[in-house]
């Protein structure tokens, strides 16, 4: 056993014991690292966000476009504005951005529901044509497949692959009752739903042990010497 | 009081302690349990070794401090392999908890590749909040969306990103994500919109998700969970910590099982006794 003197790594090896604390029950010590790691993140996303985000998407292209300069070629003037070098053009976004702020001043604060109208339209935007291209087209288009594909494993997984997606689709029509063919049909849909729900919590299980597994490695390898 | 009552009435922080052991145990004394290289890893390995060498790879690596015991060991060597291969590889990350973490990693294994460096060979273009915004940016320029690096210097200036406009530059992108936003929103957004080639590699909780993008084609190579990173360091003949965890892994999947069982069987035998 060669234990680490990291001053880092006790920090977090005791933080980690102290979460697990709650597995026994609630304690002070569980209290104090979830109340830790709360009071960091918030401190770390604001420090990164104003570093990685503000500065250089908003602020410093600013700054040059009040010199007459831009990011991209030589060309001078504030306004001069192309794509990927929108110059004086970023004061827009950046009101935009501080009008989000006024909903901490009463009076003014429907003001921000013009930024927030914008996020959300420009993602609903971004969002359904994407899901348009990438979900619905090209699952369709790959659930068109030929039943006979030469061999038979391949042809009874094609047939399994059918009849399991028209009986789960058939479960989801409720505008009319589940009897007869519909109703045998729909039975059968959940059967494949199940097995579906079933990989997914086998899945869960493997992620979740995952993290206890890190958790052990962390302790064994890097705090105690162990592995 | 039997068998079944003794179950029904124990206490569930033995069962937290069994499973504590069952996962700790094997990470000291391993018992090296079999291994299988499934197809949609080796679809994985087959689109990396297909690629040109020299070419440059976008490679997402979309998470945080969560995923490391699943994320980190398949960045590690998708990274490597990456370079062995003699490819650039730039890295963007699109969760705030990821770039610190991301670029250990990629400092680790770069110091592996003495003649290999940065700026030139690999960049950490680090975290740009925005999510399907800044991918769809990416698309008119990855240097408007990046304008620094990690390291907060310009990214226009380094040799690596001469090669890069947008996607066009890539020949396939390398998507290593926790969840949202992630490999969905890659296939979404910027697989099937710019047609660039995909394989991805994700926590295993999410990882039913992908399927249907692995069946259609989108994905050319799916790592699901430790059992997926476990199985490309197999394929690339290393043994990391994925490898060395999967006994622990299969030994917990298996006392899973079992609760599994012996619930089924106490609500049964609950539902045999008169007045119940």
């Amino acid at each position: 056993m060669n234990m680490t003197t990291d001053l880092g790594i006790w920090v977090s090896a005791l933080l980690t014991l102290f979460i697990f604390s709650f597995v026994y029950k609630d304690n002070p010590f569980y209290k104090f690292a979830e109340h830790l790691f709360v009071g960091v993140s918030a401190g770390y996303w604001t420090i990164l966000n104003f570093w990685t985000v503000i500065y250089p998407n908003l602020w410093e292209p600013l700054q040059l476009a009040f010199r007459g300069q831009g990011v991209n070629g030589d060309r001078a003037g504030m306004w001069a504005a192309e794509q990927g070098d929108y110059r004086a053009f970023l004061i827009l976004p950046g009101v935009l951005g501080l009008l989000l702020f006024t909903r901490l001043f009463g009076k003014i604060g429907w003001m921000s529901r013009l930024s927030l109208a914008m996020i959300i339209g420009v993602y609903v935007g971004i969002k359904t044509t994407g899901f348009a291209q990438g979900d619905f087209v090209e699952q369709v288009r790959a659930s068109l497949q030929p039943l006979w594909t030469g061999s038979l494993g391949s042809s009874f997984n094609a047939i399994l692959f059918t009849v399991g997606l028209i009986c789960s689709l058939l479960f989801f029509f409720f505008s009319r009752e589940h009897k007869g063919a519909l109703g045998v049909a729909s039975k059968v849909g959940i059967y494949f739903l199940m097995v579906g729900f079933g990989a997914g919590y086998g899945y869960t299980v493997m992620s979740r042990i995952s993290l206890l597994i890190g958790r052990f490695q962390f302790l064994l390898h890097d705090w105690l010497g162990i592995t | 009081m039997g068998f079944w009552g003794f179950l029904e009435g124990l206490d569930r922080r033995w069962i937290f302690l069994t499973m504590g052991i069952l996962v700790l145990v094997p990470l000291i004394w391993p018992i090296a349990l079999p291994l299988m290289v499934t197809p949609p890893v080796r679809g994985f390995v087959e689109a990396i070794d297909a690629l040109p060498e020299g070419s440059t790879v976008l490679m997402a690596c979309d998470y945080d401090p969560g995923a490391i015991p699943e994320l980190v060991p398949m960045t590690r060597t998708a990274f490597r392999h990456l370079l062995e291969r003699d490819m650039k590889v730039v890295v963007t990350v699109l969760w705030n908890g990821g770039p610190g973490l991301v670029d250990g990693v990629l400092h680790e294994v770069a110091q592996e590749f003495p003649d290999k460096a940065y700026g030139v060979d690999y960049i950490n273009l680090g975290y740009k909040s925005g999510n399907e915004a800044v991918m769809v940016l990416m698309g008119q320029g990855v240097a408007n969306a990046f304008p620094r690096d990690y390291r907060g210097q310009d990214s226009r200036t380094y040799p690596i990103m001469q090669r890069v406009s947008d996607y066009s530059s890539f020949p396939l992108l390398v998507s290593l994500s926790a969840g949202y936003p992630g490999t969905k929103e890659w296939v979404q957004q910027v697989n099937t919109r710019f047609n660039l080639p995909m394989v991805a590699g994700v926590t295993a909780v999410s990882a039913p998700e992908y399927y249907p993008y692995l069946q259609s084609g989108q994905l050319g190579g799916l790592l699901g969970g430790m059992a997926g990173a476990a199985e490309y360091e197999k394929a690339r003949n290393e043994a990391d910590s994925a490898t060395k965890g999967m006994d622990a892994q299969s030994l917990g999947h298996l006392f899973v099982a079992l609760c599994i069982i012996l619930g089924n069987l106490v609500q049964w035998s609950r539902s045999r006794r008169p007045g119940e």
